[in-house]
Parts: C-alpha cells; sequence; structure tokens
C-alpha cells in the first residue's frame, strides 16, 4: 500500500538559511524529508519516510509503540543519521546541516532525558548555556515564570513529579526560541489536567508561527492537532487532516448498546466477514466495516433483535486507526 | 561557532559536573577516602627489604670463629637467629614449613679446615620462593663472609686473611642510604593513586550520561565532542591536584619523605600526568557502551601499569617487550619523574626524557577520543 500524500509543500522552500522567514505568501515548509530509511541490523525500522509540515502547523504523530516514531524524530534532529533519503528541516539539510538544525530545533525526548541530580534552575541554566545564550539568566526566569516552575526551581528535577517533569522538559526544549519542537510523546503519564494545560501551551506556541510534530497515542491529542500522520511497522500509511484521514477510509459504524450479553453479541459479530472491527466501549460496541451495503445486510438479522438499540454513527479517528493497521497486518502477512 | 562561544560552553559542561560531584556523596567519599587509605594500606605494608628475617643455625663446630661469624650475621639486621637445630633433617623441616627462612650450616671441621687454609664452605639454606624478600639478605653475607674473620686470623694465622679475595663486593645505596622502601614506595603510590582513581572517574563519566539517557538531550544541543569532552575532564583536574596534594602532606609528615627538589615543577608534571589519565579515562568512556564495561577497560589499563611500570618490580629487570610496554604506559614515567624530583632532586633537563612520552601519550588518547566520540545515537 503506497501512502496516501494529501499534504503538498512548495518545492522550493521558502526558508532561508539561518531561519528567515519567508517572503513568499505560500506556507513555507519546517519539515520536508522524502524517502528516509533506516535499518538496525537487518531491521528495516523506517521505511521510505515522506513528510511535509509546514510552518505553524501542530503535526500529530501517531502509531503503535515500536512503529518507528522516536526513529524518525531523531533523523529529523540529527540525532540518527538516515541510510537513505534527503530532506530539509527549517531550511537545513538533514544530512549535512545537523549542527545548524540542532540550534534551531527544540527536541523533547520521549523518555525524561534531563539530569535528575540537578535542580530545575540548574538543568534550565545548563542547557540556556549549552546553546550559548546571551541573557541567559534572563532567558531562565523568564521560563520558569511562563511555565509555573518558579516555586519549585530549587527542586531535585529527579524529586519531581512525571507532570512536572514534563514541563521542565517543556521549558527547557523551548528557552532558545526554537523555530520547530519535536515533541516525542511528551504527554505519556501525565494527568489529565497536566495534558489539558500542555497542549493550550502548545497552540500559543503554534499561533506564533511555531511549528510542532508531536508524537502521541492519545486519540482526543491528536484531535488537537492540524495534520495527522500514521506510522506502522516504520511505514506511514497515511497524512492528512483529521477530516481527510478519516474520509479516505470511507469507513462505515454502527453503535449498538444494551444492557446485557453485549460480550456474545460481540463475537457473532466477530464472525462475520462484512465486519472488520467490534470494539467495546462499556455498555456500547462499536461496529465497523469498509462496504456499506454488505455490512447492513450482514446486520440485518441482528437489528431484529430487541434486546439491542442500533443506530448508525460517523467512524471516528481511533477506528480508522485500527482498521489501517489490521489491514497493514493482513497485508504483510499475505506477502 | 567562535572560541568564546566554544569555551562558554565547555565551561556550562564543568560547572554541570562540579553540582553533579557535589551531590555524589559517594564518588566525593572516594576521592578523598581512596588515596588516604591506600596510602596507609600500602605505604606501611609494602616493604621490599625487610630486615630481621628467622633464620636457624646447625652448628657443627663450635669455635671462636663460628661465633663471630653468627654474631656478625645477626648484626647485618637481615638475620635473627631464632634456634640451634641438631640434625639436617630438623633444618629441613622449619625450611618447609616457613617457621625460618633461612638455616646456617657451619661443618663439623670448619675451624680445622680454616686454620689449615684449606678454604672450608659455609653452607646457607634460604627459603627463595620470594626472591625479593631473601635478595638483600644473601647480598649481605657476602661482606660477611669476605671480612668478618679478620679481627680473629692474628699471628700465624694472619695468612689467611681473605686478602687475596679477587674483588671484595660492597653495596652502596645511593638517594636512599638506608634503603628505606617507603622513600621509593610512596611517591609511587601517588602514581598508581592517580591512575586509578583518575580513570575510572571519567571512564564513568560519558557511559553514566549513556545508561542515564541524558547523552540524548546533550546530543541535541549543539555543544562539540572536544567541548564535552575537555569540560567533563576539568573538575578532575582539580580532583586529582586535590588528591595529590593529600598524598604529599602524608609523605612528608607521616613517611618523612625528602623533598629535594621544586615543589612547582612536581605539580606541574603532575598535571599533566593528570591530564593523561583523565584523557584516557575519557576516551574509555567513549568506547564502552556503559559503566560496567568503562570500568572493565580501566581495570585492563590498571594491571600492566602496576606491573609494568617498575612500580612492582624493578624495570631493568624485566624483559626486553615487557619494558617496551611500560615505556609506553604514563605511570612508568612519573614514577621516575617523581622519584627523580622528590628523591635526587632533578631539574626540568634531567627529567625532560620522561615528559614528552606523557604529552605524546595524551595527545594520541585525545585523538582516538575525539574520533570515537559518537555525535549520533546511530
Ligand atoms: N538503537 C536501536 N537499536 C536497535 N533497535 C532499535 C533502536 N532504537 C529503536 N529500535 C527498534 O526500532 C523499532 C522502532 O522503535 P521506535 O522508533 O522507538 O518506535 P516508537 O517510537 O514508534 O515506539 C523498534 O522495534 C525498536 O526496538
Ligand atoms: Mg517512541
Amino acid at each position: 500500500m503506497t501512502p496516501v500524500e494529501l499534504t503538498k509543500c512548495d518545492s522550493a522552500s521558502p526558508f532561508a538559511k539561518g531561519g528567515l522567514r519567508g517572503i513568499s505568501t505560500a506556507q513555507p515548509c519546517a519539515i520536508d524529508v522524502r524517502g528516509l530509511n533506516k535499518h538496525f541490523g537487518d531491521k528495516h525500522v523506517v521505511q521510505d519516510l515522506s513528510l511535509q509540515v509546514r510552518q505553524g502547523e501542530i503535526f500529530g504523530f501517531l502509531g503503535p509503540n515500536g512503529s518507528g516514531k522516536t526513529t524518525s524524530i531523531r533523523m529529523l534532529c540529527g540525532l540518527l543519521t538516515p541510510d537513505s533519503g534527503a530532506g530539509q528541516c527549517l531550511g537545513y539539510d538533514v544530512i549535512r546541516e545537523t549542527a545548524a538544525i540542532k540550534r534551531h530545533v527544540g527536541y523533547m525526548t520521549q523518555r525524561f532525558s534531563l539530569w535528575e541530580d540537578l535542580t530545575i534552575r540548574e538543568n534550565l541554566d545548563f542547557i540556556a548555556r549549552m546553546y550559548g545564550m546571551k541573557n541567559r539568566t534572563q532567558a531562565v526566569n523568564a521560563v520558569l515564570l511562563k511555565l509555573g516552575l518558579e516555586e519549585r526551581r530549587n527542586q531535585l528535577a529527579g524529586a519531581l513529579s512525571g507532570g512536572w517533569k514534563q514541563r521542565l522538559a517543556l521549558a527547557a526544549c523551548m528557552m532558545h526560541e526554537p523555530q520547530l519542537l519535536l515533541l516525542d510523546e511528551p504527554t505519556a503519564g501525565v494527568d489529565p489536567k497536566a495534558r489539558r494545560e500542555f497542549w493550550d501551551e502548545i497552540h500559543q506556541l503554534a499561533a506564533q508561527g511555531i511549528s510542532v510534530l508531536v508524537s502521541t497515542h492519545y486519540m482526543d491529542e491528536a484531535e488537537r492537532c492540524h495534520k495527522l500522520a500514521y506510522i506502522a511497522r516504520g511505514k506511514l500509511l497515511i497524512t492528512g487532516t483529521i477530516q481527510q484521514v478519516i474520509a479516505s477510509q470511507q469507513l462505515v459504524a454502527w453503535e449498538v448498546s444494551g444492557d446485557g450479553g453485549l460480550q456474545a453479541l460481540a463475537a457473532q459479530l466477530r464472525a462475520l466477514p462484512a465486519v472488520e472491527q467490534v470494539t467495546a466501549f462499556g455498555s456500547r460496541l462499536h461496529v465497523i466495516g469498509t462496504d456499506a451495503a454488505q455490512l447492513d445486510a450482514a446486520l440485518q438479522p441482528f437489528r431484529q433483535q430487541s434486546a439491542f438499540q442500533w443506530e448508525q454513527i460517523d467512524a471516528g479517528l481511533e477506528d480508522v486507526f485500527i482498521s489501517l493497521m489490521e489491514r497493514h497486518t493482513r497485508q504483510q502477512g499475505a506477502t | 561557532m567562535t572560541l568564546g562561544a566554544s569555551f562558554a560552553r565547555l565551561w556550562g559542561i564543568a560547572m554541570k559536573e562540579f553540582i553533579q560531584l557535589r551531590r555524589d556523596r559517594l564518588t566525593f567519599g572516594m576521592i578523598v577516602g581512596i588515596p588516604i587509605m591506600q596510602l596507609l594500606l600500602f605505604g606501611f605494608a609494602i616493604n621490599s627489604d625487610p630486615k630481621h628475617l628467622p633464620t636457624a643455625i646447625n652448628v657443627q663446630d663450635n669455635s671462636v670463629f663460628t661465633r663471630t661469624f653468627i654474631r656478625s650475621l645477626e648484626n647485618t639486621g637481615y638475620f635473627q637467629i631464632l634456634q640451634q637445630v641438631q640434625s639436617e633433617a630438623e633444618a629441613d623441616r622449619l625450611l618447609a614449613e616457613g617457621e625460618v627462612q633461612f638455616v646456617v650450616n657451619i661443618p663439623p671441621d670448619f675451624s680445622r679446615q680454616l686454620v689449615r687454609g684449606e678454604r672450608p664452605a659455609i653452607l646457607l639454606e634460604a627459603d627463595a620462593t620470594d626472591p625479593a624478600a631473601t635478595s638483600n639478605a644473601l647480598a649481605s653475607l657476602v661482606s660477611v663472609g669476605q671480612s668478618v674473620l679478620n679481627r680473629d686470623l692474628t699471628g700465624s694465622l694472619a695468612k689467611l686473611r681473605p686478602t687475596d679475595a679477587p674483588f671484595e663486593v660492597r653495596i652502596h645505596r645511593r638517594y636512599n642510604a638506608e634503603g628505606i622502601t617507603q622513600y621509593n614506595i610512596v611517591p609511587g603510590l601517588m602514581g598508581v593513586i592517580l591512575t586509578m582513581t583518575m580513570v575510572l572517574m571519567t571512564g564513568l563519566a560519558m557511559t553514566r550520561e549513556r545508561e542515564r539517557g541524558t547523552f540524548e538531550n546533550l546530543l541535541a544541543t549543539p555543544a562539540k565532542p572536544l567541548e564535552v569532552m575537555v569540560g567533563k575532564i576539568v573538575p578532575y583536574i582539580m580532583i586529582g591536584l586535590v588528591q595529590m596534594t593529600l598524598i604529599l602532606l602524608a609523605a612528608k609528615f607521616i613517611f618523612g619523605v625528602p623533598f629535594q627538589g621544586s615543589l612547582a615543577l612536581l605539580y606541574a608534571v603532575s598535571l599533566l600526568f593528570i591530564a593523561a589519565n583523565l584523557t584516557l579515562g575519557m576516551t574509555f568512556s567513549t568506547i564502552a557502551r556503559n559503566q560496567l564495561q568503562a570500568m572493565q577497560m580501566t581495570f585492563f589499563f590498571f594491571l600492566p601499569s602496576i606491573l609494568l611500570s617498575g612500580f612492582m618490580f624493578p624495570f631493568r629487570g624485566m624483559p626486553e617487550w615487557a619494558q617496551v610496554i611500560g615505556n609506553v604506559l604514563p605511570l612508568t614515567h612519573f614514577l621516575r619523574l617523581v622519584r627523580g624530583i622528590l628523591l635526587k632532586g632533578n631539574g626540568l633537563v634531567e627529567i625532560w626524557p620522561h615528559v614528552w612520552p606523557i604529552v605524546l601519550f595524551t595527545v594520541v588518547i585525545v585523538a582516538l577520543g575525539a574520533k570515537f566520540y559518537k555525535r549520533t545515537l546511530d
């Protein structure tokens, strides 16, 4: 299956070297890479990755664990060298100009990777020094204030809870005012309130023209992105806006609700060839298929049963991703 | 990038290491504890010139000559006569059980043969399992044999005085006239302690970042390999100097080692030696995948350093190939530098032949380290 490409960037990136904003009215590309490949041993971890992220865009990067998200992000910021492929990040070549990319990109690692035996303030101060920032103290103070870290500035990073660690990591990667943020599962293990605040912050940054590539597992977060990409086993399966992604799969969905016997019903429904997936949500089931007529016919006998209420609904992102994933797995199994 | 920016980053890394070191109680304790503990332990324990070695005598001939001989044996300080044995079998047993180190056998007709000018033989049996322990004692025996009986051979016996011996062996020790082992061991320990702690501590420096995952963050910043390496080394240079000062103080006030040469020169060569070991540790650190590997590499280097540098065994006694290896090691040259400066009062001109090999070593190792430093996570 070839990836469905719904995003196109202007071929000549208007990003001038040094990160000057383009004069062109067309939206410039913050990330524009094509055909990136990465092997670890004989494992082909990222296959022919092509990705375009525009300036000011929040781009969601989704996919199951081990699908190659982290590896892709590391290739974008010069921490891993692609085996093949080419492209640009902020107008800098991803192979040759990694030093410049590092200066202008903020990268937040999946695992907390600041120094646990340094305090919040010392961590930020160190990072500021590494970026050679002129007004270091001022910048550190500003970011402490902005992310509400002021009170805890003298706490050791190792003693912070997940939410505060994540804030500190965000502070550290945005202090040098990068034009592109690469955030690798920034909200894993963070409580819902902190997650919401985090996303508010991301939207504010995007509004200032900063581009954000963020990998996540959460569907509610995916829905807050301007664009999405879904990767499975190293292959980019789809990119586009939420609407485009959902529309492209043309899924038909039914919701079944009822008080008892849902488990037994689910087992029966799964056996039907027209049914692609059946997912349980508490006292509801989502039944997904690709062919509306076939699904309708197959479900007809079940809809007669009075114990359950049936309703046709719009397929959600999650349904689309699971469907994509299963179809990909089936194809891989076939070859 | 300008040199100034580079230096600012380098300093940033040094500051960070300082803070982390300060919070790491165990390491901090090691820095002060290891040199003091080792110094006291080895400084007092190692003695390559042991005296008062247990000796048994098997005297079959009781005469003025034998009594004189035995008294002068004791006077050398090496032999402590524990007992008189009656038979060869008993003597063998004592030696075999390690009860005594030596057995002196004086044959029954010793005096008669001596007077007749037949040059009788005294048999000294030595437990030579540890050659180092007995060699000095045996050497002292030669002079005893040469001169001891002169006083007793008087009158008509004077012609028997062994003046016709082809030569007389005289042991003349220079620089350490009394042969006090500590004068040699303590400066040597300085090199050994610095080698161990310096290589080990920086050996862990980079692998620790990798194991904790912080290396990824460091890599994502614009910091360059050389800035990181040198920045991480700076705090340890100061630690090395602190350790050295501790050892020097102990050398002077506990062991009474003489300070003949220039203290400034000593600090200068020590700085060089510390830098050599730190860069080596840093290079190990860039090659090793984890802290355990870095530790193994350190010990892989530490063993030949101890064994082939002349610290453990006399350098000139080693076979050619071992001397070649030894000459590559910084410790070999540092030992000669410290002993030269402290005990002989050597100046820059005399020590130069041992300075440049350390400089060369350091430069090569830095180059290797910069080459192996991983700029990516590949
Ligand atoms: N340094 C590495 N060496 C070997 N295999 C790796 C390495 N990093 C990642 N992988 C493998 O590559 C695959 C993709 O990993 P990753 O990019 O971390 O996925 P994701 O971030 O989507 O969970 C996984 O199977 C992982 O085991
Ligand atoms: Mg990942």
